[in-house]
């Protein structure tokens, strides 16, 4: 099944990756290329059977509330791209 | 033989009997860095004062009679995936290329108490996805053996250090064969432990219900060593297993006997290079030889292990990779009109092709009216991959077959193909959706002169026994005492 | 109560209640509010690469908590899945959350309302955790937006309750009522100033046909129904109750303009603007929101079995709901006494019993609590805890005013003296002169005395002048010097005067 463009623009839009021209008609062909692979999934019968997400069968991990030291503001921040005052900055946020 | 060329445990024993200390050997070490770095490229920071610092505090120690941890001033080179305190991480990407993380992973922890020298950072495939470490955003590593190849991915640099030289150890991390394809490549030992037998705590994720740290060495004995050091549980890893870590360095020697071997038709298929095949078909005449039964089982799902995997994987990526935004740390773009330009130009430039590759088939895997053909359907022939592997299990101690279908190709030669690139982890992979333990020890090399792996698999927390099954092999064999010339 | 509509509104309620633990869901930062900005985040609340979340315990025993206290139904497994969408107050660009296997279904509340008793009944409750705040530029001129992330990773318990409220009112009730109950039992402290509880309203209306303008229901429907709204940003009771009426108002004059039902546009998201008094509602996206929930692979799953459940449901108090039952049954007090003694909180309930376990009245110990006590409480803003007057002190007050058959007005008095000074009842009752008793035979001779000397007055009681009463009795407080209970005499007043 072919990738259409707009679905490809879609999946880019949301996964916040902005595509030149060039990437965006090399992934068009290449991912078609892929999802016609993996869609020999398709052929496997699985009806009845449980999804694997996990390959180990644990549960409950739990920690107890116990508080551990946080970083200082300045480490904490010491990686930010653009940092004003103790804040993170970003452009405008429009709610 | 140069001090370089030993294995750890050789080089232990000279620091045990004062032949050497933790300076010389880990000056040794530089100095072939120095050397050799021009033509293989295998490390991304090497920062030397830092590591003779470490190696003279270690002197220091034993002057003062201190005990001595079990890697005492062994040198141990670290796959860029892994953080590490106060030294830039870069996950072999432009997104990370000033990240400073202010903590370690639970490994480098592990390698700091042992008394081990943190010798440097390597290469890899962009945050561990490739399997040539072309898909670095900073440098091509060659492979030891011809330096026109590729050394394997996505670990190739912590592949290729240890191959030539360059450290006696290393540790890398394997979502779908990214040790073992790299240590064949390379002539060594490379192993992904069960998942959950090492903590992922600071491992920088790619796909985490497949990720698994493990080690690089020249031989068997040595992967021992170093997996005893880091593995283990850890509070801050919910998957990581409460369960005791046997002596491997200790019981490594013990043959497994009786030993039976399944070898599974699905490995080996119409696209083994002949040559592989002959390598592995000679290996299997050892274990015969030292009494093994070799039965034939079926994986009958494992054909499907590349697609599941590209989808599992992918679609875990996809969400593990959204926090590089360049809102808290790493890379953001410098011109932009608003919050949301901002996001996808920083992830357009801070990312290259194949992880942008990767996470936009992982969010089509996942997004609304896919996620049951895709994702969910994955989920499902994943437990059957698993299931083959648990039937495997409970009439062979082993399954074993070649690691990857060819030796080394050209650098270059894989790079337009995606998919081309991904069938080279086609033996590997199944290991890592089952959650088993998997090696990868040298057994031959090819009229050119590329050196073949051999892949054994055991069950769930069966490390033990992979080592004795491997060692085996290796003390009937001389593979792995060949150092490339450089 | 709102004015009468030609239509029912419909409303569903997702509560988010942050809950009372140290430390955050996957890390040990600390969740006390108001430290100053990123001071309380480490690599796991900030999505550092390569770390990872591990749950807090007491975080998932107080979930279990609640949904036992909401009578959830609990599931043996549970697990984990990642939400995603971007956006900078989210660290991770995902929030680890509850998708398709939430550790408890259905459950409820029930409310009081004008009609009586009202089941709210629940979707789920789930467990997730907490985003950043975004502080905007509040200049207007698009400057940076600034993120603190100390709130990142918080735990919160989301509550989805079915559209069972059909008022404004009921709204109010639901949430007061949930409030509660989750404060009773520790779980959280809903503070809405603080943003330990925040409220999104679903709300849309049904139109009976006849006032449908001639719009048919679409099929399968009794009512036209308009498009649901949802309306986020209420930051107060009041702001609840006020945007759901004015959105369902809204709703109403909207269908007459468009004539749209729910189905034919997609849901829309609403802002509540408290100053204007309005709901804004935001462009609709008609492109679904893409979460792509899958799985958690950084976490485990839970089961939770039986043993778990009966230790958790072992540390419950009594719930508020039992609670007035028993007071009402036991007690017996009025429905409407036992709700506002309840309602006060789980330490002034125990107070209140205190005190009518100590006096052997519940009737006078509920009025003194619920008007005497809750009027200082209110005036010195304290709580029970804070009040000056242990239960005893106050059942003694009970007591003595029987004994003494003291008045209310002197009664009050009493009270005011004894916050005042600290002093007993008996003290003060002393001090005042008012440890004179009166039988109840000596006071209906001098009833009896007062009806004897003033015919007049009698015979206008008679006509229905019940101001003429004011002298029959005045006439026996002037006899005993101001000293009898004027409540009692009244009473004696009207059982002789009935006989005259």
């Amino acid at each position: 099944m072919a990738l259409t463009g707009d679905q490809v623009r879609w999946v880019a839009h949301l996964a916040r990756l902005e595509l030149t021209e060039e990437e965006f008609q090399l992934f068009t062909g290449q991912l078609t290329r892929i999802v016609d692979f993996i869609d020999q999934l398709q052929e496997v019968k699985t009806e009845g059977v449980e999804p694997l997400a996990h390959a180990l069968p644990i549960h409950n991990v739990f920690r107890p509330d116990e508080p551990a030291p946080s970083l200082s503001v300045d480490e904490a921040l010491a990686n930010a791209p653009a940092r004003k005052g103790d804040f993170y900055s970003v452009p405008a946020v429009l709610d | 033989m140069e001090l370089i060329e030993k294995t750890a445990a050789e080089l232990r024993s000279l620091m045990l009997q004062g032949e050497v200390n933790a300076v010389q050997i880990t000056e040794a070490y530089l100095q072939a860095i120095r050397a050799r770095e021009p033509k293989v490229q295998a490390f991304l920071h090497v920062d030397e004062s830092d590591a003779m610092a470490q190696a003279s505090a270690i002197d220091q120690k034993r002057k003062h009679g201190w005990q001595l941890g079990p890697l005492a001033g062994i040198p141990v080179a670290i796959k860029d995936v892994l953080c590490t305190k106060g030294q830039v991480t870069t996950c072999g990407s432009k997104m990370l290329q000033n990240f400073i993380p202010p903590y370690d992973a639970h490994v480098i922890t592990r390698l700091r108490e042992a008394d081990a020298v943190l010798i440097g950072k390597t290469n890899m495939d962009e945050f561990a996805m490739g399997s040539s470490t072309e898909n670095s955003a900073f440098k091509t590593t060659r492979n030891p053996w011809d330096l026109e190849r590729i050394p394997g991915g996505s670990s190739g640099g912590s592949a290729a250090a240890v191959a030539a030289c360059e450290a006696p150890l290393s540790l890398g991390s394997d979502t779908g064969g990214s040790i073992r394809q790299p240590a064949s490549l390379c002539g060594i030992v490379g192993m992904k432990p069960t998942y959950g037998r090492v903590s992922r705590f600071g491992l920088i994720a790619f796909a985490s219900s497949l990720d698994q740290i493990g080690p690089f060495s020249h031989d068997v004995t040595d992967c021992a060593l170093l997996l005893e050091v880091i593995a283990g549980h850890d509070r801050r890893d919910s998957t990581s297993v409460y369960r005791p870590v046997p002596p491997y360095s200790k019981t490594v020697h013990t043959p497994v006997k009786p030993l039976t071997i399944g070898l599974p038709r699905e490995f080996f298929d119409e696209g083994l290079d002949p040559e592989v095949n002959a390598c592995v078909q000679e290996a299997l005449k050892v274990y015969r030889s030292l009494g093994a039964t070799i039965k034939d089982v079926s994986l009958p799902y494992s054909r499907y292990a590349v697609p599941v995997y590209y989808i599992v994987a992918t679609a875990e990526a996809s969400s593990n990779l959204a926090r590089y935004d360049g809102v808290h740390y790493g890379f953001r773009a410098p011109d932009f009109d608003s919050m949301i330009h901002m996001y996808s130009r920083s992830r357009g430039l801070g990312f290259g092709k194949e992880v942008k590759r990767r996470i936009m088939l992982g969010t089509y895997a996942l997004s609304s009216g896919y996620y049951d053909a895709y994702y969910l359907k994955a989920l499902k022939v994943r437990r059957l991959i698993k299931e083959d592997f648990d039937r495997a299990f409970a009439e062979c101690d082993v399954v074993m077959g070649p690691t990857s279908p060819t030796p080394a190709f050209r650098i270059g030669e894989k790079a337009e193909n995606p998919l081309a690139m991904y069938l080279s982890d086609i033996y590997t992979i199944s290991c890592n959706l089952a959650g088993i333990a998997g090696i990868s020890i040298p057994c031959g090399f090819t009229k050119a002169g590329l050196p073949v792996g051999l892949q054994i698999l055991a069950g769930p927390f069966e490390e033990e026994k992979l080592l004795r099954v491997a060692r085996m092999y290796e003390a009937q064999t001389d593979w792995h005492l060949r150092r490339p010339r450089l | 109560m709102s004015r009468p509509t030609p239509y029912t509104i419909v409303i569903g309620l997702e509560v988010h209640v942050q809950l009372l633990t140290r430390t955050k869901l996957f890390c040990g930062c600390s969740t006390q509010f108001g430290l100053p900005p990123n001071s309380a985040t480490c690599p796991v609340c900030i999505g550092m690469p390569g770390v990872l979340p591990v749950m807090n315990q007491a975080a998932f025993e107080l979930a279990l908590k609640a949904a036992l206290a909401l009578q959830c139904n609990i599931a043996s497994f549970t697990k984990w899945d990642r939400k995603n969408y971007y956006y900078p107050d989210l660290p991770k660009n995902y929030q680890i959350s509850q998708y398709d296997l939430p550790f408890s279904t259905g459950g409820g509340l029930e409310i009081t309302t004008p009609h009586g008793p009202k089941w709210i009944g629940l979707i789920r409750v789930h467990l997730e955790e907490d985003a950043g705040k975004l502080l905007h530029d509040e200049t207007g001129r698009g400057g940076d937006s600034l993120v603190d992330l100390n709130r990142a990773g918080t735990p919160l318990l989301e509550i989805v309750s079915k559209p069972d409220m059909n008022s404004p009112e009921e709204a109010k009730a639901y949430l007061e009522e949930l409030r509660l109950l989750l404060r009773e039992i520790g779980v959280s402290d809903c503070e809405m100033q603080e943003g330990s509880l925040r409220v999104d309203a679903n709300v849309n209306i049904r139109i009976p046909p006849e006032h449908a303008g001639g719009r048919k229901p679409l099929p399968g429907r009794q009512h036209v129904a308009t498009p649901i709204v949802e309306i986020k940003n209420l930051n107060s009771f009041r702001a609840v109750e006020r945007a759901i009426a004015y959105e369902a108002q809204r709703q109403f004059e909207e269908f007459q303009e468009t004539g749209k039902q729910m189905g034919e546009v997609s849901k829309a998201t609403a802002g509540w603007d408290d100053v204007q008094g309005v709901t804004i509602v935001q462009r609709r996206k008609e492109e679904a929101s893409d979460y792509r929930y899958f799985p958690e692979p950084d976490l485990v799953p839970v089961e939770v079995d039986q043993p778990w459940l009966d230790r958790i449901r072992a540390t419950l108090p009594e719930l508020p709901a039992a609670r007035r039952k028993r007071f009402e049954s036991q007690l017996g007090l009025s429905a409407y006494d036992a709700r506002v003694l309840v309602g006060q909180g789980l330490a002034f309930a125990d107070y209140f019993e205190a005190v009518a376990r100590g006096c052997g009245d519940a009737k006078a110990a509920s009025n003194w609590c619920s008007n005497q006590v809750l009027a200082v409480l209110n005036e010195r803003k304290i709580t029970i805890r804070e009040f000056p007057l242990s239960p005893e002190a106050l059942a003694d007050l009970i007591v003595r005013i029987r004994k003494h058959n003291i008045n209310a007005q002197r009664a009050r008095e009493v009270f005011g003296i004894m916050l005042q000074t600290g002093d007993t009842a008996d003290a003060i009752i002393k001090r005042l002169g008012l440890d004179v008793s009166f039988d109840t035979e000596q006071l209906r001779e001098l009833v009896r005395k007062s009806i004897a000397s003033n015919a007049k007055a009698v015979a206008d009681v008679k006509a229905g002048k019940q101001k003429a009463m004011d002298a029959l009795v005045g006439f026996v407080m002037r006899e005993t010097k101001g000293k009898a209970p004027t409540d009692e005499v009244r009473r004696l007043m009207d059982e002789e005067l009935a006989k005259v």
